[in-house]
């Protein structure tokens, strides 16, 4: 019995995908799971697997096409199996791309329709078919008003496609190549931040060549926290767990058409000072869209800080090879007691998401624990 | 700072400082000198300028606008007062044959720079021959340029340009307008000929209005807001040379257009506004152009006629609605 093979719908907003890479040929022998193409959905590029062993009768719809969900691509079953009629129920086959483009102009104005100048022009320029309007001026001539119905209903209906950028596209993969096999759980921590914060005002004062931020003191406590517990500076590699004994700190950097994460190599074996001047260079250049790709790979470790755009909170997604992100939101004046009195306090809220296949609760709320206290005591990083 | 002076301050200065500035510019007419103007619009000037500058005349609109258009080929910068513009029509056979037309027929050799100013359209129970709105008469020729501001600071503006133009200009005031108070510019400003402006922001329907009508029109914008009606109000402040640019703007953005002038229907400036519009932006009007005019007879006496026979709010929101086909 022959299989068909179909466009598949995997996700709720998944109205068509394009055929990248069919990885087998036809004629060639497939086994169920078998990676069968390359499918690019509106999130990511997956691999469609065979759902059924046999042979790869027959490939319908080329590499780079696009077909809606749910369209009939490809066909499997034994050899010298008779599949008229499968592809008999298949849609006809898909023009290119050229013929389907938009004519342009839209439905011309019927000739009988009593309608004014300004309907005229509107229906043209948005396509709307004047005998499907109901007058209402005078002689029952189409007015303005009566379109108005239409050109809402036009403009409620109208998308901007914006093509992916490079960039866009990375993003894509990368967030959902993590999100959906990597299995997250998260983990929250209040920290107390008024000697950071006096250090990095102290800082500003002085006007250093480099000035220090909240994020050199996180890169900081991060590496002097992964250094105690190196189990969390590691990455899943499918049989074995892989401890790293660089510790390469990735900073999430927003950019105007998306982010990129830098990585700060090395930041065990690196001072508070030398951590600052290597961070400031570092996303200068990320910004400038100047960095080689080794420069923006293979973070050990992850921090995203929406702190200036007065998130309380927040949780990140773990850019494999890494197994853990910090999210960090703002610094808040809030009410804290202390030795019984009620005083303010300057707290900051981070969220560690954690790959379960590597880390476990209890190690990374041990990991917070050490992170915490460096970052109380920022005078000691 | 922008200071608060009326229509009639307005001109005063910007005649005053034209005068100051050059002095081939002169003010002749009937009693503009020793009464100071029939609406006190020369108050000071012949004490100021003197009697060389500032010339007193008879009962002659013919004669001394002739004279005037004589001094200017000669190479002054006379400024006529005629008491109302009714009376211009005894100077017609000069305007429009010898000022409108001696640079045209002198190949250039020749020009006539002239204003003709004076109050235009009723006033109250002046009677049929002192109440009339004449510019179309005027706007009809070749060679004339017709300005007619409806607010201090565009007065002052416009007088000055008209002043320093090389060609006729006839100026249109209204004795109502003369008392009405408004913020002016600073010092020596001008407003170039020939460009509209968008007093009152609006959406859905353009209201063009001039001189006293644009008073009318602004009252009947913010009527017409209260119904949720986003009226735009435009006022050409120049007659001719139209600016149409910023008219079919208007018309092309709202798709409705109510023209106001007090003036009489027939050949009437706003038939030649509407006609222009239609050739610029018939595709995008929804329907015809209205016009809300002065009554097509002479002005009655009798106020309560005098009022039925001049455009007013209630009209103009009419006129509105019926563009937007509303009832």
């Amino acid at each position: 019995m022959a299989s068909r093979v179909i466009m598949p719908k995997l996700t709720d907003s998944m109205e068509e995908g394009v055929v990248v890479k069919w990885r087998k040929a036809e004629g060639e022998r497939v086994e169920s799971g078998d990676v069968l193409a390359e499918i690019e959905t509106d999130k990511a590029v997956m691999d469609l697997e065979a759902f059924a062993s046999g042979t790869l009768l027959k490939i319908l719809v080329p590499e780079g096409t696009t077909v809606p969900s749910g369209t009939l691509i490809g066909v499997i079953g034994e050899s010298e199996e008779d599949i008229k009629d499968i592809l008999r129920g298949s849609p006809p086959p898909i023009p290119p791309p050229s013929e389907v483009e938009g004519k342009g102009g839209g439905a011309a104005p019927s000739a009988e329709a009593l309608a004014s100048p300004r309907v005229r022009t509107l229906a043209r320029e948005h396509g709307i078919d004047l005998k499907t309007v109901k007058g209402t001026g005078p002689g029952g001539r189409i007015v303005e008003r009566d379109l108005e119905p239409f050109l809402l209903k036009k403009e409620q209906s109208t998308v901007r496609e914006i093509p992916l950028t490079q960039m866009r596209k990375a993003i894509v993969r990368m967030t959902t190549q993590s999100k959906a096999p990597v299995p997250h759980f998260y983990v929250t921590i209040d920290a107390d931040m008024a000697e950071g914060l006096r250090m990095v005002e102290e800082s500003k004062k002085a006007a250093t060549p480099f000035p220090l931020s909240i994020n050199h003191l996180l890169i900081a406590a991060s590496a002097r926290a992964l250094k105690q517990h190196p189990g969390l500076n590691a990455s899943f590699a499918g049989e074995t767990i892989r401890i790293f004994s660089s510790i390469d700190i990735g900073i999430a950097v927003a950019l105007e058409d998306g982010l990129i994460v830098p990585v700060l190599r090395d930041c065990g074996s690196k001072t508070l000072e030398q951590i600052v001047e290597a961070e400031r260079s570092l996303v200068a250049r990320a910004r400038q869209r100047d960095l080689t790709p080794e420069e923006y790979t293979g973070a050990t470790f992850l921090i995203s800080n929406l702190g200036k755009f007065d998130v309380e909170s927040f949780s990140a997604v773990i850019l494999p090879p890494a197994a853990a992100a910090l999210a960090v939101g703002s610094v808040r004046e809030v009410p804290v007691v202390r030795d019984g009195k009620v005083e303010v306090g300057h707290r900051m809220t981070l969220t560690l998401s954690c790959d379960h296949r590597v880390i476990d609760g209890a190690v990374a709320a041990q990991f917070l624990q050490t992170f915490k206290q460096a970052l109380v005591r920022a005078r000691d990083l | 700072m922008p200071t608060k002076v009326t229509y009639r301050e307005a001109l005063n200065q910007a005649l005053k400082e034209e005068m100051q500035r050059d002095d081939r510019v002169f003010l002749i007419g009937e009693d503009v000198a020793y009464y100071q103007g029939a609406f006190k619009v020369s108050k000071g000037f012949l004490e100021e300028f003197g009697s060389r500058r500032v010339v007193d005349t008879p009962i002659t609109e013919l004669g001394f606008t002739g004279l005037a258009i004589g001094a200017a080929m000669g190479g002054l910068r006379p400024v006529v007062e005629v008491m109302t513009f009714n009376f211009a029509i005894l100077a017609m056979d000069q305007i429009v044959n010898n000022a409108a037309k001696i640079r045209y027929m002198s190949g250039g050799q020749l020009s006539v720079p002239i204003v003709i100013r004076g109050p235009g359209s009723a006033a109250h129970q002046l009677g049929a021959q002192h109440s009339q709105s004449l510019e179309a008469w005027f706007c009809h020729v070749p060679g004339l340029k017709v300005v007619a501001p409806a607010t201090p600071h565009d007065a002052k503006g416009l007088i000055k340009s008209a002043i320093r133009d090389e060609n006729p200009v006839i100026f249109i005031e209204a004795q109502l307008l003369y008392p009405m108070q408004g913020e002016i510019g600073d010092g020596d400003y001008t407003i170039p000929l020939g460009i509209a402006e968008v007093k009152r922001a609006g959406t859905d329907v353009t209201l063009i209005a001039y001189s006293k009508m644009l008073l009318v029109a602004l009252e009947a914008a913010e009527k017409l807001a209260q119904e949720g009606i986003q009226a735009e109000v435009v006022d050409p402040r120049t007659l001719r040379p139209l600016d149409l640019t910023t008219l079919a703007a208007s018309a092309k953005k709202t798709g409705k257009v109510v023209i106001v002038e007090e003036g009489w229907p027939f050949a009437g400036l706003g038939a030649q506004i509407a006609e222009s519009l239609y050739r610029r932006v018939f595709d995008y009007l929804d329907g015809p152009i209205v016009r809300v005019t002065g009554r097509d007879a002479p002005m009655p006496y009798a106020r309560n006629l005098e009022d039925a026979a001049i455009p007013d709010v209630d009209q103009v929101v009419a006129a509105a609605r019926q563009v937007l086909y509303r009832r």
